[in-house]
């Protein structure tokens, strides 16, 4: 009979840790409790149970701790200071999927904080036991390590470096093929990370052949799938020419181009960027962007979006409008300039107005055509506005002037430059008076008699061979 | 004296002309020397003298001659100048006529640039049409899927509430007598099975932190530990079993096996399929495991069975009839009919109240 007793009295602690386990974790979940449970010192009393001999508390124990860490960086810290990285991840290779995920759970909610406690989990020699549960067969325990080695990879490059010194990218571009949704998100999203530091880990990534399978998955149906993998494709693509040469190679133009119609509006903004990153470096990328009918594309979704989103629509047209005259005109016959105009007069946020007022003039700055066709569109009013605006920012207001002055300095199209003279500040008004006094224009002969007069009287300096008055 | 003096004087002479002829081949010498002397002397004075005259002379000369080159240079080089320069001239004409050709008709070709933008603008036409198109049919896609869920919701409200489909005594809610023609909700429901009644399934431990996680579906395979009872479960009297053992074989879900669960499209079962279609494909012998000749002799003879074969053969009975029937046995040559009529009740069957419930 005592051997009985002596039993039960085992079975009641062992039922008690395990109630005790299960409502810390419960609560853990609410975040009103967490400083109740704080104050009483749920953490030293969480670290035993990570050691306890029946699976099912450990595995509730680190689901907790993984719950208060992600709430709060004070707790995340305290976790890491109470010793718990070395005991949870020191039998990790024996445990069972659970536990795996509870551990990962815990390590990534602790790195999302801040670069320091990142830069504790990798001293604590974690990097080795999420590459062992990145092998694991199952995809929810894949999913949690590549997780955390996203979160990671994020902060820094030396971090970044050390999640590629684990051999965590070739495995995480075979997650990437796995069949489960979820999976592929994250991995795709960790990739991202890591090749938006520098070149080399960019190189890295390339180098374990991740291009062709990101480049497969851009027609997934999933929304969220493909924000990651446009936005892994473009931090790759960013870095170098070759690079960028690389992630045309594989085939994503015109494929790309239906990203830029979905209707999430994150997806249209990340196949944005992919296309300005490809289309920045040289002129034979824009070439091909501008061949494939890209240019097009992504004017209809600058005309579509607002906010923000538009922002790297913007970019693209300046990038491909800036390498040659061509190019230049390229994107003026697609109808590229209006949607210009409509931006900076519509949008509120001065960096869109910066983006756009700066595209405007590297289209208009090529040659007397180009300048034409943009002071047609009646965008130079516009941009005095904008230069002469006391509430618009200082680097607004510079842009603003650069484009004024490139446009100006090519735009023989008088009628435009008329209404201009009555209110340009002195700095803007030397290139106006500069453009007049280049003597006739061929178009000018094409004007009528009353505004030829208003010109001639209009400010104008005499420098010898001007216009006899008809 | 004179003679004396004569004498001395010839004395003297004589002795003058004795030294003077001993002197005389000196003297001829002497004489011949000196005049060699004196002539080259005179010689090499001229010499002398026309060297420095004929320098002088070369040097005059050379000055005109200097002064004429220098003219002839002056001249030649204006002349040749003036020649290149025209020259200059007609080359840098042909050049840039050139040049201007080549560049416009092929680096800056007017007229490429202007085709190369229309066919950038069609390119771009064709490519936005496209684009529209995907959108609709992108629409189109949402808007079926909306359809169908919501049709899959109305069929399964449908099923849960077949109970209210009307019967042929009494019209349901859903076909009035008033109507004209049942409501498209009571068609709904005679095309409905009713639902299966379903067992709720046990929550294991595990389930609530388990279904926080994106991938996991259902609860853990095998269960490791006790699931928690009460504390103060009283242990029902007689033989029965631990009911957490029993509980545990009552719920042990289905654990196929690796190559049942895994799916069709994992890599393994891709690579799979190959050897499969192969495997259909290239079978040596097309009727695989035929049985070995003699079997039609031996197994595939018809064997009667015991109950039905007599001394004589086959009863028919079973195969060829089945109902029995003894004529001579009969009591009369008709057989039965019915002589009492239904329950009056039932022959109103359906015939008291309007028509209501027939399908249109």
């Amino acid at each position: 009979m005592s051997q009985r007793q002596v039993l039960q009295v085992f079975e009641q602690y062992q039922r008690a840790r395990s109630q005790f386990a299960q409502a810390v974790a419960d609560f853990a979940a609410r975040p009103q409790s967490i400083d109740t449970l704080r104050s009483a010192g749920v953490v030293c009393l969480l670290r035993p149970l990570l050691l306890d001999v029946v699976p099912s508390i450990r595995q509730t124990a680190a689901l907790a701790l993984g719950r208060l860490a992600d709430y709060d960086v004070e707790l995340a810290e305290a976790v890491v200071k109470a010793g718990i990285l070395p005991q949870l991840i020191c039998s990790l290779p024996e445990e069972n999927r659970y536990y795996k995920k509870a551990a990962a759970f815990v390590l990534r909610a602790i790195a999302k904080h801040s670069p320091q406690l990142a830069q504790a989990i990798v001293q604590s020699g974690a990097l080795g036991m999420l590459v062992i549960c990145l092998e694991d067969f199952d995809p929810g325990v894949k999913e949690g390590a590549s997780w955390a080695f996203g979160y990671i990879a994020r902060h820094n490059p030396e971090l970044s470096q050390a999640v590629v010194d684990a051999g965590a990218v070739p495995l995480l571009v075979l997650c990437i093929q796995e069949p489960e949704i979820a999976l592929k998100r994250i991995a795709a999203s960790t990739l991202s990370d890591i090749s938006k530091h520098s070149p080399e880990l960019a190189q890295t990534v390339v180098a374990a052949g991740a291009i062709a399978y990101l480049a497969q998955m851009i027609p997934n149906p999933d929304a969220k799938l493909k924000r990651q993998v446009l936005s892994a494709l473009s931090q790759i693509a960013k870095h170098s020419v070759d690079l960028a040469e690389l992630v045309v190679e594989a085939e994503i133009f015109p494929v790309v181009l239906t990203c830029l119609k979905d209707s999430d509006e994150y997806v249209k903004k990340n196949g944005a960027t992919l296309i300005r990153e490809i289309a920045k470096h040289t002129p034979e990328l824009s070439q091909l962007i501008v061949n494939s009918g890209g240019v097009a594309a992504v004017i209809d979704c600058i005309g579509s979006c607002r906010g923000t989103v538009r922002l790297p629509g913007i970019m693209t047209l300046g990038y491909v409008a800036a390498h040659s005259e061509n190019l230049s005109m390229a994107v003026i016959v697609s109808k590229g300039i209006p949607p210009l105009c409509v931006c900076l007069i519509e949008e509120h946020e001065d960096h869109i107005k910066a983006a756009a007022a700066w595209a405007l003039g590297q289209i208009g700055r090529h040659t007397a055509e180009h300048a034409r066709h943009v002071a047609v569109a009646n965008v130079l009013p516009t941009l005095l506005d904008i230069f002469v605006d006391t509430c618009s920012s200082e680097d607004l207001k510079v842009k603003a002037k650069k484009a004024l002055k490139n446009i100006l300095q090519k735009c023989t199209y008088l009628p435009a430059l008329e209404p201009l003279l009555h209110e340009a500040p002195p700095s803007i008004m030397k290139y106006i008076i500069g453009q007049y006094s280049k003597g006739p224009f061929p178009e000018s002969f094409l004007l009528s008699y009353p505004a030829w007069k208003s010109q001639c009287g209009g400010g104008r300096q005499g420098k010898g061979h001007i216009l006899s008055p008809c | 004296m004179a003679a004396a003096s004569c004498g001395r004087e010839q004395g003297a002479s004589m002795a003058a002309l004795a030294r003077l002829q001993e002197r005389l081949e000196g003297l001829r010498e002497e004489y011949f020397l000196t005049n060699r002397a004196i002539d080259e002397d005179r010689k090499r004075k001229y010499k002398a003298a026309v060297k420095i005259q004929r320098w002088f002379r070369a040097c005059r000369v050379q000055v005109c001659l200097r002064h004429l080159t220098k003219m002839v240079i002056l001249i030649q080089k204006w002349w040749r100048g003036y020649l290149r320069r025209k020259h200059f001239r007609e080359i840098v004409e042909i050049q840039k006529t050139w040049r201007g050709y080549y560049v416009r008709k092929y680096i800056h070709n007017f007229y490429a640039l202007k085709k190369y933008l229309k066919a950038v603008s069609m390119n771009n036409e064709f490519v936005r049409h496209e684009l529209q198109e995907y959108t609709e049919m992108k629409e189109n896609e949402e808007k079926m899927k909306d359809l169908e869920k919501k049709d899959k919701e109305k069929k399964y409200q449908a099923r849960k509430m077949h109970y209210l489909l009307s019967t042929k005594q009494i019209p349901g809610i859903y076909n009035s007598p008033l109507r004209k023609s049942p409501d498209p909700m009571e068609l709904l429901l005679q095309k409905s099975k009713p639902l299966t009644h379903r067992k709720q399934p046990v929550k294991s431990p595990f389930a609530d932190e388990l279904y926080g996680w994106p991938t996991c579906k259902e609860p853990p395979a095998f269960v490791t530990s006790l699931p928690l009872l009460h504390a103060d479960r009283r242990k029902p009297q007689g033989p029965f079993r631990d009911p957490a053992e029993v509980l545990r074989q009552r719920y042990k879900p289905l654990e196929p096996t690796l190559r049942a669960r895994e799916s069709m499209y994992s890599a393994p079962g891709k690579a799979r399929e190959p050897t499969r279609r192969e495997e259909w494909r290239n079978p040596i012998h097309d009727n695989e495991f035929l049985p070995f000749s003699s079997y039609h002799k031996n197994y595939e003879k018809y064997e009667p069975s015991l109950f039905k074969s007599d001394k004589y053969g086959q009863e028919a009975y079973g195969t060829k009839y089945f109902r029995e029937v003894y004529p001579k046995k009969w009591i009369a040559d008709k057989d039965f009919e019915t002589l009492f009529p239904s329950i009056a009740l039932f022959e109103k069957f359906g015939k008291t109240y309007s028509s209501t419930g027939q399908i249109v």
